[in-house]
This record gives structure tokens, sequence and C-alpha cells, in this order.
């Protein structure tokens, strides 16, 4: 009795909240060092079981039976998904995770709408356990302005999460096309008018209108602004796009918990929050374009014609070459650098790439991989798909610290990527990716491109790196393309 | 103000700070893993969902939404740590054998 009232009580609750998010602050230190970064995750997982039991053990808790049908739910899903993903799919799978995190939150958000009467009044069981944890912060019959404006904050931009996410997935999944789908220039007014509709009505409410109906309203065009803001954003920018509605998630979860009165909510939701951000931020810097600029809809329907038009006035030719060639140049190299790109994750070719590697290295190459910030659909995307290969990571080289040893390098074997090594960045001022850090692939002695034809990137802008004279193209899917210069190498 | 939302609106800012302090660490190699573990970590918005269903003035349709929310939470937290847990054991040293067993879940 004694015992069940302690563990019950206010304060220990709040220790075992406070130890959760302690868990989680020093899980996520954890993920600074790859050796310690295994650690760290489950330390993190462990205060989430933490913060859920101390949640279960609260006093006005019931309902049991159907908590055990939505976590019985949730874990038949979630479990399979996470164990069978590919680690190609990887980027898909951390946006859908994403946007059931925000449609939790919108749904919670409906729920206390419809729990106070339309934040009209407290629910009267509440009350009841105002000594318990689950406590609205003063009991006043009213229900106080923050609780309506943190939950209408929460209901705002879990829908727009939700729905986002819900379109980064279908557009990496590719059910709907990665490139760029707008409704032409009328695109920002329209998602400005949105945005404008929902925070008027969600001024209605907070100012004192019951409607469910109102509320509902809000949910759908958050909903709509969702898609919108993310249909018009090309493939590259997706690693931008998943980091900004990480955040968006984190920040709205945070705001259910003030809303609530719960603060390992506030910590984990506003942790979450600010990585998001730093990633968006990193990620945005990568590729020299401001977050607005990138929100506003990819690289514009401005830039895909212009790229389109441009195709035609290269005098340069386009050197094709075969696979015994490539086998021959490489195996005389000293230095080779591995540059991957989104066409190694989509042709899954890093375990090709690296019995390649494995056999050059066995003729005593030097191989090392320059990888770009954005490279792939997701920050670190192709660390990860080359670690699953077995990449010793040492051999993994940032930008900044590869493109000095370009100028030393025999073969730039480009897989897949492109707008990450195109020189217009640096030297054609009116193309859309100008001032974007690249890949300095075209300072090394001979260039290989393996590319499956000449379309243009996501980005749509032609490559003058394909025209260089040092450079020859393997046209090829990666996969096949790299395992047939292996083979070729093997032969001689 | 009330005073339960000031210390609130300190731990939020407080919080944003330490996530500043503590990400900004994060090599780039890891900044996958990064990312799924932290939107696993905002999956404790299932907590949201355990305390508003305990709570008896729920409706049906009430309850049905809260079976989703929960679900949804659920999902994203038991997903996102599996699927980090995945990756991360794909960053380990050498010396480890092949293909690791995955295990390290939590409910």
């Amino acid at each position: 009795m004694i015992l069940a009232s302690f563990l019950q009580g206010a304060n220990f609750l709040d220790v075992l909240y406070i130890v959760a998010f302690g868990l989680f602050i020093y899980g996520l230190s954890g993920l600074t060092g790859p050796s310690t970064a295994v650690r760290g995750n489950r330390i993190a997982a462990v205060g989430m079981a933490v913060a859920v039991v101390a949640t279960l053990l609260n006093k006005g808790e019931g309902n049991w039976a159907l908590i055990v049908v939505g976590v019985a739910i949730g874990t038949a899903v979630g479990v399979p998904a996470a164990r069978q993903v590919k680690m190609t799919a990887m980027p898909q799978m951390v946006a859908l995770f994403n946007g059931v995190g925000g449609g939790a939150v919108a749904l919670v958000a409906w729920a206390e709408f419809r729990n106070t009467g339309g934040y009209a009044h407290l629910a009267v069981s509440r009350v009841a356990v105002h000594d318990g944890i689950f406590r609205y912060p003063i009991l006043e019959p009213h229900v106080p302005l923050y609780f309506a404006c943190f939950s209408l904050f929460a209901a705002i931009v879990g829908s727009v999460s939700f729905w986002g996410s819900n379109i980064a997935f279908a557009k990496l999944q590719g059910l709907l096309p990665g490139k760029p789908i707008t409704l032409g220039p009328a695109q920002q007014l329209i998602n400005g008018g949105l945005f404008a509709a929902a925070v008027a009505l969600a001024v209605v409410i907070a100012s004192g209108s019951h409607s469910e109906l109102v509320f509902v309203l809000i949910l759908v065009i958050a909903g709509v602004l969702g898609n919108f803001v993310v249909l018009p954003i090309g493939g590259a920018d997706m690693p931008v796009v998943i980091s900004l509605l990480n955040a968006f998630t984190g920040l709205s979860a945070a705001a259910t918990g003030v809303a609530l009165n719960n603060p390992a909510l506030i910590v984990a939701g506003m942790i979450v929050g600010a990585s998001g951000t730093i990633l968006t931020n990193l990620m945005a810097e990568a590729m020299n374009r401001s977050i607005p600029g990138i929100v506003a809809g990819g690289f514009g329907g401005g830039g895909v014609v212009e790229g389109a038009s441009g195709a035609g006035e290269h005098a340069g030719t386009v050197r094709s070459t075969t696979p015994a060639d490539v086998a021959v140049q490489l195996a005389y190299a000293r230095l080779v650098v591995v540059v991957p790109g989104y066409g190694m994750a989509v042709a899954q070719a890093q375990h090709a790439v690296r019995e390649l590697a494995k056999e050059l290295e066995k003729r005593g190459v030097e191989v090392k991989y320059a990888i770009h910030p954005v490279a792939g659909r997701m920050p670190g995307h192709m660390n990860v798909l080359l670690a699953e290969a077995d990449v010793p990571y040492e051999q993994l080289r940032e930008m900044d610290d590869i493109n000095p040893e370009f100028a030393r390098t025999d073969v730039a074997l480009v897989i897949g990527a492109n707008d990450v090594t195109n020189p217009a960045a640096k030297t054609n001022a009116s193309s859309p990716i100008f001032g974007m850090p690249i890949l300095e692939v075209s300072d090394s002695h001979s260039v290989i491109v393996i590319k499956r034809s000449m379309n243009p990137g996501f980005a749509g802008v032609d490559n003058e790196l394909y025209y260089d004279p040092k450079t020859s193209m393997l046209f090829a899917d990666a996969k096949a393309g790299v395992a047939e210069i292996t083979a070729e190498l093997a032969q001689l | 103000m009330p005073s339960e939302l000031v210390t609130n609106l300190a731990i939020l800012v407080l919080a944003g700070f330490v996530g500043f302090a503590v990400i900004s660490k994060v090599p780039n190699t890891l900044h996958t893993p990064l990312m799924s573990g932290t939107n696993a970590i905002h999956g404790i918005v299932v907590l949201a969902g355990l305390l508003v269903i305990g709570f008896s003035g729920n409706g049906f349709l009430n309850k049905v939404i809260l079976v989703i929310a929960i679900a949804f939470g659920t999902i994203n937290v038991v997903g996102g740590f599996l699927v980090t847990d995945r990756m991360l054991g794909m960053f380990k040293r050498k010396p480890t054998p092949p293909a690791p067993p995955d295990d390290g879940e939590e409910k």
C-alpha cells in the first residue's frame, strides 16, 4: 500500500521522467563516435522504456485494453518494418517513422480538444488526479490560454509533418516521381494562404470558439499545406526536407509536452528539434542554398528548363568507354578515389563497389571514398551504405578532407553522383547550383563516370564534367557496371 | 503567467541549448543514425497518447483517435530504435564477426 502510493506519487514519477531525459541526453552524446554509438542508442532506448513505465504507473491511468491494442498494432507494424528494410531504403523508412510521429502528435491534440470540450473546461477526472503527475497546470474551471496555444501549435505542425513526410516517403519509394511537382508560380502564394488560414482558424479557437469543425478544418488545411510544401521539392533536396520534418515533429512533441505539463516530452521533443535544425542547416549550407529557398520549391521550374536548353550548347563530345578499358586504367593507378552518389544507392551497388576496391587493394592500389555531405537522399546516406558493405570508415573522406587530394589522384571513379561533381557550381554564375561546394574530381588525372545515360541529375542541370577531355563515361547500371569492371580486373 | 508554464518554458529553452551542444559534436559519418535515433526519440509522443487515453472522459471517437495515436507513436519508437541499432551495428570495427545478429530492441 505504502509502496504503491510512493510509486504513484507525483515526485517519484517526476524523478523517473528526469532519469528518462537524462538517459536521452547521455545516449545521444554517445553518438559522437562510431565506437560508442551502439551503446548510446540503446541507452536512449532504455530512457524511453523508463518514460513509458513512469507514465503507466500514473494514478489516473486506465483503459488498459485499448493501450495494449495500440501498442500491439504499433509493434506488429514497426518491428518487421525496421528489421526487414534494406539499407538502401533507409531514407524512406526514416521519413515514414517521422510521419507517424507527427501524426500521433496531431491526433493527441485532437483528442485533447475533444476532451476539454474545445478547450472550454477541464475534464472532471483530470482534476481528480491533479496530485498525480498527470494534472493540469492550474486547477481552474477554464483551460488556460497557453494550453490552447501549445496544443494548436502541435496540431498544425504535427499535421504538416505527417503529410509532408508521407509525400517524402512516396517520392523516395518511387510511388511519386522524384522531380518537383508544382502548381506553377502561384504555389508560394497558395502555400502562404494555407498557412495564414490555419493560423487564423487557430486564433478563432484560441479566442473562444469551441467548434470541432473549425479544429478539424485546421488539421485538414495543415495537411494540405504539408502536401504542397513537399511535392515541389526535388529528390536532391530530400536530405534537407527530411531533417526539417524531423525538427518539426520534435518541436510539435515539445509543444504537446508544455500543454500536458510533461517534462520528458518537452526535453525529448526539444532535443530532436535542435538536432533537426542543426542537420537542416548543415545540409542547406552544403548546397549553398537557403532553407526558405528550398521550401519554396525545388530548384524552381526555371532551372530545369534552363538546364534542358543548355544541353544542346555543348561543343564538346562525350567519350564512352568499356569495362575492360576501365579495369586497365584502374589496375595501373596508385590512388583511386570513389565518388558515390544516389545512383549507387538506387542500384544497390555498394557491395559491388567494395568487391572492386578489394580487388584493387590486392594489386596495391590505394582506394579512398569521397563523401559529399548531401550525396544521396539523407544526411550521411553514403556512409551508411558503405558501412553496410564493410568499407572501413577510415577510408571515407569528407569533402574538405579529400578535395586537396584529387590533384594526386590517378582515377576518380564517379558512381551515380552528378550534381555534387558539377564544375558549373564553381564556374558558371548562371547555373542554378552556382556556389554549391563540390567534390573537385576534375583536378584528378582522369575521371571515369558510371552512369546509365546522359540524363541530367535531379537538379536538371547539365554536367560539364562529362565533356571534359579527361573524362570517360561508362554507360551502365552502377551495380552491373562495377561488377563487370571487377570481372575484367580479375582476368588481368 | 502560471508558474508551471514558466518552469516548462525554462526547461524548453535549456533543453534546446543542451540539444545544440550535444548534437553539434556528431560527425558527418553518423548523421544518418543520428537522424533516425532522434527520430525514435520524438516517438515519446506516445506518452501523451497514453496519458490522455488513461482518462475516463473519452468517448468512442476519442478512443479510436487515441488508439491510432498510440499505434503511430509505438511504430515511431520501436521502429526508430531498431533501425538505428541495425545501422550502427554496421559501423562496428572489423574484429566483430560478419553479420552480427540484431538485438537490443526495447518495448
